[in-house]
């Protein structure tokens, strides 16, 4: 078959900061891409870095790979995305890549039209949405209510490719987007020209992960061709392939359900997509649908649960690991006299103390199938607690009556924790818990999304 | 007796978002793919029963494309939340790989 015309996109990486290969980027300029993407968040990090706005990646990581985009965008004259700036995408991770972004224009002595897109939110706003029930939870959500938003240090929202594509029209060379669909970076320009749905949100799927999903694994770069009949995926490396199989996989990784895939405008069907080998490195995918449906976008946010600290230490004696959850919770129980007695506390209301027990059930719980005795078992002390200064007091207690705590086989004082730190606590700063998995049906894609623009270099 | 371990190729663990856990059984060979979808033994009462989660939140498809088994369901804990022993819920797939094949 001989190829119609098409569009070539090209995801520079997984995640900004995480790097790539320098032989790639040059590779796919060559091959003259129409568009260049990066995602740079997620919430698989975790909470707090939505809750305290707190990048994963380092200034030194991101400006590594961005001044090579950068450079390679201004080459090419095509627009750059990255999206989920500062890994949450709150307005202040965006205004930090934004600084970074500017820096390395006047380091790299390049000039582009840069537009930021923020996308946190306001709780009043999101009050009244969900006073009039525009506001639905999805499957596996938390029980909210009108106050949730006010509770959040963070809500942010997710914004679609209609989101990119008004900074596109507008004419963003570069864009920074706070919290983004990673496929809706990739779906925006294609979308704009024309192409199926169905081949660009598939195509888009696969390569927001960037080159993980080829037969290296590692962090690099990932073309896709885009038609209307479908797409073709080959990575940039010449040393990695995309195989039929690593191809389909993708679609298995960090989804609930492999065939259905959810984005603002629609469902991504791939059920009976076909994965055919094209030469040794690329994969052609056709036969996906998009079934347009009301417009959703998804809210993230994130509630403060208190001041953690936590110990670390081992046990080795025997008869102790034997007794070991007897033993935990006598020792619990003088926990919550001393902290009601200090500091007013009551354990399990405003303050939580947990040991994990490395070596018996620690990793799975009360999912744990084997029973088998350990010779030895970390412990890790976890404290809650209202302030900081709290958690490190009541960790100082616990960490000295745990290491006391008698067991009825010796007579005398033991010391029954070995403790590979001094002090053994170790303060972890504010927690967070994600309180959102919600869409807002909004009345226009755009409405929840703000826009900035700026010549930079100019 | 085969274990499941000895006939897929990765057995792994991992949130999709904050609030669903996902396992994927992925297999080399389409033979070895049949013969595990074939013989049930991942159904929904047995994740039910190791994973303390109702038959009726659990999400069992077969990916023939990608030869896998695919199963998810809601977190007890969401990720992060205090008590939640695994942020990226990589290692919670132990207990399949003792699973007996016929």
């Amino acid at each position: 078959m001989v190829m119609t015309e098409h569009m070539k996109i090209y995801a520079a990486t997984g995640a900004l900061g995480m790097g790539f290969l320098d032989s790639s980027l040059e590779r796919a300029v060559d091959w003259s891409p129409h568009m260049i993407g990066c995602d740079a968040g997620s919430t698989d990090s975790g909470p707090t870095h939505l809750g305290a706005s707190l990048p994963k990646m380092s200034d030194a990581a991101i400006r590594r790979d961005l001044a090579r985009l950068l450079t390679a965008r201004d080459k090419l004259g095509v627009p750059l995305i990255i999206g989920s700036c500062g890994t949450s995408g709150t307005d202040e991770g965006v205004d930090w890549m934004r600084r970074i972004t500017e820096e390395l224009a006047r380091e790299l002595d390049i000039s582009f039209r840069l537009t930021m897109i923020y996308t946190e939110q306001k709780p009043e706003r999101l009050e009244k949405a969900w006073n009039e029930g525009n506001i639905h939870a999805l499957p596996g959500a938390p029980e909210i209510s009108a106050e949730t938003f006010r509770e959040c240090s963070h809500v942010v929202a997710m914004a679609g490719a209609e989101v990119f594509q008004k900074a596109l029209e507008d004419g963003a060379d570069v864009i920074l987007a706070g919290r983004a669909s990673d496929t809706a970076i990739y779906a925006a320009l294609p979308l704009m020209r024309g192409y199926s749905a169905g081949p660009v949100w598939h195509c888009a799927k696969t390569i927001e992960c960037g080159a993980v999903c080829s037969t290296k694994m590692r962090a690099d770069g990932m073309m896709g061709f885009i038609d209307n009949d479908g797409f073709t995926i080959e990575p940039a490396a010449l040393d990695a392939a995309a195989t039929p199989l690593g191809i389909a996989s993708h679609t298995l990784y960090e989804n609930a359900d492999p065939f259905l895939i959810v984005e603002p405008s629609g469902v991504l069907n791939t059920r009976d997509a076909t994965y055919k080998p094209l030469g040794n490195r690329s994969t052609r995918v056709e036969g996906m649908s998009f079934e347009p449906k009301p417009y959703t976008i998804k809210l993230e946010g994130a509630v403060p649960t208190g001041y953690q600290t936590v110990a670390v230490g081992g046990v080795r004696d025997p008869l102790i690991i034997k007794q070991m959850e007897r033993w935990q919770s006598e020792m619990m129980a003088q926990f919550a006299e001393r902290a009601l007695e200090l500091f007013g506390l009551t354990l399990g209301e405003d303050l939580h103390i947990e040991i994990k027990n490395y070596g018996q059930n620690a990793v799975m719980g009360s999912d744990e199938v084997v029973t088998a005795e350990p010779h030895e078992v970390g412990l890790l002390f976890i404290v809650t607690a209202p302030t900081q200064k709290m958690a490190n007091d009541i960790t100082r207690f616990v960490v000295h009556l745990a290491s006391h705590w008698p067991i009825p086989e010796w007579d005398g004082f033991i010391s029954g924790i070995a403790f590979p730190f001094s002090p053994p606590e170790i303060d972890r700063g504010q927690t967070y818990r994600f309180a959102l998995n919600h869409v807002i049906v909004p009345e226009d894609p755009l409405e929840l999304f703000r826009f900035e623009t700026v010549e930079v270099g100019a | 007796m085969t274990r499941l371990a000895d006939l897929a190729k990765l057995i792994r663990s991992k949130n999709a978002g904050p609030f669903w856990i996902t396992f994927d059984i992925m297999f080399e060979t389409d033979a070895n793919f049949n013969r595990v979808a074939e013989s049930g033994v991942i159904n929904k009462e047995w994740i039910s029963r190791i994973y303390n989660v109702s038959e009726n939140e659990i999400i069992l498809v077969n990916h023939p494309a990608a030869r896998a088994i695919k199963f998810s369901y809601p977190r007890t804990k969401p990720q992060g939340n205090l008590g939640d022993p695994d942020l990226y819920a990589g290692q919670q797939y132990a207990p399949l790989l003792d699973l007996e094949i016929d």
